[in-house]
C-alpha cells in the first residue's frame, strides 16, 4: 500500500470538559473520496475543522503528504473548503470570488483570468462571471463555492454538508457533479454528510462516525453489507432486527419467538441461552418460499404500503416485525393485511449484532 | 376605526407643529435683516465672514480625522468581538454607551487634568497635541453611534464563515478586513461617519474648553453678539445635519445583499 496522503492519527478534541472527538484515526489515499457519515453532533464537522486548521486537536497528529500540519494556521495549509451556507463573499462577483484565492497567492492577472474562465467552464456557469452571489440560485452559489475552493489547486478538498441547504433534485445532480469534478482533477476529498444515500452513492470509502469515534471505515459495499457494529447496521440502510435466543450454540440453532433458525458458524462465541439481535436487510427477505433460500419464518401480514413499483410489506413474527419489499406485478393482487405469510432468506445474509 | 384615524392625525399634526413652528419661525426671523422686506442678507453676511469659513473648515477637517480614527478603532474591534469574543458584547455595548451618559464637560476636564503641559503626556503643550486630543475626544463622543452602526452592519453578514472562507483561501487578517469585512459593512460605516460628522460640526463644549477655533464656539460667539446672523447660522447647521441624514438614507439603498440566505 502506498503512503496515505492524509493521515489523521489518534486525534482527540475536547471543548472544556466535554470530549467531542476521541481517538479518531483515518488514512486517506491520494485522490480518494472519503465521506464522514454520522448523526448530528457526532463530531464530523469538528474533525473536518481540525483538518482545515480552524480547531486545534487536543491530542494527536494530522499529516498531509508526509508533513505534520497539526499546528499550521488555516491560511498556510493549501486546503480547499466548501461550507454548508455557501459563504461566498457578497461584495465580490462570481469571477472575483473564484479569483480570491489566486489573488491572495499572488498569481499574475492574466493567469488568474485564464484560471477563472477554466473554473467557470468546469462548473458549467461560463456566462455568470459578472453576477453577484445574490443573483444566483442556491445550487449555482454552491458550484461557485466549489470553483472558488479548487481554483488554487489545493492538495485537499473539504466539504461540510455542502448540499444540505439545497432541494432534493439539485442535491442529487450536484453531488454527481462534485464527484465527477473530483475524479477528473484527482483531488483528495473529505465529504461530510448525514445523508446515507449521499455517502453510499459517491464515496470511495465511508467513515461512519458515532459519539466522536469512527465506528467503521470501509467501502460503501462493506459498510452496507458487512456492518461492523450494531450502530452502523442500524444507521446505514433499513434494517429488520429480530430478537432471538440461542438454543444450541454448537449447531447454531437460534429460537425467534417460537420458531427456530439455523445460523451455523455465525454465532462466534455465543453460549446457549444467550439472547441475540439478528438483523436482515429488507432486500434479503422474500415473501413465500424461494429456491436458494435456506431459512424461513412464518407470521402474519400486519401492514401493506403500495409505493408504485414496489410494495412494502410488514410481517409480524411473534413480537418482531419485519419489513420487506416485493415488486408490483399487475397480474397478481397485492398481499392483504391479516393473511398468514411465510418469509424466506438465506442464513448467510443474516447479521448477528453483538 | 375612524376616530382612531382622526386621533392619529391630531397627534401627528401636534408633533409636526412642535417640530416645524420653531424652525419656520427661525427661518422667517433670519430673513428679516433688511427692514420691511425678506432677504438673505443675514446668510450673505454669515457665509462671507472669514471666521465662518475658517472655523467651518477647521471642524470639517476635525470631523474627517475623527471619522478615520473611529473607523480604525471600531471596525476591527466590533469585528473581533463578533468573531472571537461574543460573550463580551454586552460589556462592550455598555462601554460604548458611556459617552452618552458622561457629559462632555467631564471628559474634557479629565483631559485637561491628565494631559496638561506638566503631565507625562503633555498633549496640551502644543497646537498639534491639542488638536489631536480634540479629535480623540470627538471619537469618544461619536463612539456610541459608530459602534452601533458598524455592529448592525456586521450582523447582516455571517462574519465567522466569511472569515473562515477567506482564511482557508490563504488570506491573512489585513486582507480579510480590507477586502471582505470592510466592503460588506461600508454602508454601515458611512452612516456612522455621517453621524460623526453631524456631531463634530455642532460640538461646542470640548472645542471651547480646549480653546480650539472650531465651528461650535463660533456659533456660540455669534449667537451672543448678533441678532439675525445666529438664526441664519442655525438654519445652515440644520441643513448640513439633515443633508447628512438624507445621505445615510440614500446610501443604505445600496447596501450589498447578503449571500448567506440559504434558499
Ligand atoms: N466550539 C465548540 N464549543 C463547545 N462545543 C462544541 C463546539 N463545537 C462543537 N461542539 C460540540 O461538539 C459536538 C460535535 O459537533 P460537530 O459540529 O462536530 O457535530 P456534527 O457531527 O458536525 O453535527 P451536524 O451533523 O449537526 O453538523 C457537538 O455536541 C457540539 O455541541
Ligand atoms: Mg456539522
Amino acid at each position: 500500500m502506498a503512503d496515505p496522503f492524509l493521515s489523521i492519527q489518534h486525534v482527540r478534541k475536547s471543548f472544556g470538559a466535554t470530549t467531542v472527538v476521541q481517538d479518531f484515526n483515518l488514512d486517506v489515499e491520494p485522490g480518494e473520496f472519503v465521506s464522514f457519515l454520522g448523526p448530528s453532533g457526532c463530531g464530523k464537522t469538528t474533525v473536518l475543522r481540525m483538518v482545515a486548521g480552524f480547531e486545534e486537536p487536543s491530542a494527536g497528529k494530522i499529516v498531509v503528504a508526509g508533513k505534520d500540519i497539526t499546528r499550521l494556521k488555516p491560511n498556510q495549509r493549501n486546503v480547499g473548503m466548501v461550507f454548508q451556507a455557501y459563504a461566498l463573499f457578497p461584495n465580490l462577483t462570481v469571477a472575483q470570488n473564484i479569483a480570491f484565492g489566486l489573488k491572495v497567492a499572488g498569481m499574475p492577472k492574466a493567469d488568474t483570468d485564464r484560471r477563472v474562465a477554466e473554473m467557470l467552464d468546469i462548473i458549467k456557469l461560463p456566462q455568470m462571471g459578472d453576477r453577484y452571489p445574490y443573483q444566483l440560485s442556491g445550487g449555482q452559489q454552491q458550484r461557485v463555492a466549489l470553483a472558488r475552493a479548487i481554483a488554487p489547486k489545493p492538495k485537499l478538498l473539504l466539504l461540510d454538508e455542502p448540499l444540505s441547504a439545497l432541494d432534493a433534485k439539485v442535491r442529487v445532480s450536484l453531488r454527481e457533479e462534485i464527484r465527477s469534478i473530483q475524479k477528473k482533477l484527482g483531488i483528495t476529498t473529505i465529504f461530510v454528510t448525514h445523508d446515507q444515500e449521499e455517502a453510499l452513492s459517491i464515496s470511495d470509502r465511508i467513515a461512519v462516525m458515532y459519539g466522536g469515534k469512527a465506528e467503521q471505515v470501509g467501502t460503501p459495499f462493506e459498510i452496507y453489507n458487512r456492518p461492523a457494529t450494531k450502530f452502523v447496521a442500524n444507521f446505514v440502510g433499513t434494517l429488520n432486527v429480530l430478537e432471538g435466543t440461542v438454543t444450541d450454540a454448537a449447531s447454531g440453532k437460534v429460537k425467534v419467538s417460537t420458531q427456530e433458525v439455523s445460523l451455523k458458524g455465525k454465532l462466534n462465541g455465543s453460549k446457549s441461552g444467550d439472547t441475540l439481535s439478528l438483523a436482515l436487510r429488507p432486500e434479503a427477505i422474500s415473501l413465500g418460499r424461494q429456491p436458494g433460500r435456506d431459512s424461513s419464518l412464518s407470521g402474519e401480514i400486519s401492514e401493506v404500503h403500495f409505493l408504485g413499483s414496489v410494495i412494502r410489506v410488514r410481517v409480524g413474527i411473534g413480537g418482531n416485525t419485519v419489513s420487506l419489499d416485493t415488486f408490483n406485478s399487475p397480474a397478481t393482487p397485492p398481499p392483504a393485511v391479516g393473511e398468514k405469510a411465510e418469509i424466506s432468506f438465506s442464513s448467510g445474509d443474516m447479521l448477528v449484532l453483538h | 376605526m375612524k376616530s382612531g384615524r382622526f386621533w392619529a392625525w391630531v397627534v401627528f399634526v401636534l408633533g409636526a407643529a412642535y417640530f416645524f413652528i420653531p424652525l419656520i419661525a427661525t427661518v422667517e426671523f433670519s430673513m428679516r435683516m433688511r427692514r420691511g422686506a425678506y432677504s438673505f442678507d443675514a446668510y450673505q453676511i454669515v457665509l462671507g465672514d472669514p471666521r465662518f469659513q475658517a472655523t467651518f473648515m477647521y471642524s470639517v477637517i476635525a470631523a474627517i480625522f475623527t471619522i478615520i480614527l473611529g473607523v480604525l478603532i471600531v471596525v476591527p474591534a466590533a469585528y473581533w468581538i463578533r468573531l472571537r469574543l461574543p460573550q463580551l458584547r454586552p460589556v462592550v455595548e455598555f462601554i460604548t454607551l458611556l459617552p452618552l451618559v458622561i457629559p462632555a464637560i467631564v471628559i474634557v476636564f479629565g483631559y485637561i487634568r491628565m494631559y496638561g503641559s506638566n503631565s507625562p503626556l503633555p498633549f496640551l503643550g502644543s497646537d498639534t497635541g491639542t488638536n489631536s486630543l480634540l479629535v480623540i475626544g470627538y471619537a469618544t463622543l461619536a463612539l456610541p453611534y459608530m459602534y452601533r452602526a458598524v455592529d448592525t452592519g456586521l450582523r447582516t453578514i455571517d462574519v465567522r464563515t466569511l472569515t473562515e472562507a477567506a482564511q482557508i483561501l490563504g488570506a491573512g487578517w489585513g486582507t480579510i478586513i480590507t477586502r471582505i469585512i470592510l466592503p460588506n459593512v461600508l454602508i454601515a460605516v458611512l452612516s456612522g461617519a455621517f453621524l460623526t460628522f453631524a456631531i463634530v460640526i455642532g460640538e461646542f463644549t470640548m472645542a471651547s474648553l480646549l480653546n480650539r477655533p472650531a465651528f461650535g464656539p463660533y456659533l456660540q460667539n455669534i449667537g451672543a453678539n448678533r441678532a439675525y446672523e445666529p438664526a441664519a447660522l442655525a438654519i445652515i447647521a440644520f441643513v448640513i445635519t439633515w443633508g447628512c441624514m438624507s445621505l445615510i438614507q440614500i446610501l443604505s439603498r445600496f447596501a450589498p445583499r447578503s449571500s448567506n440566505r440559504p434558499n
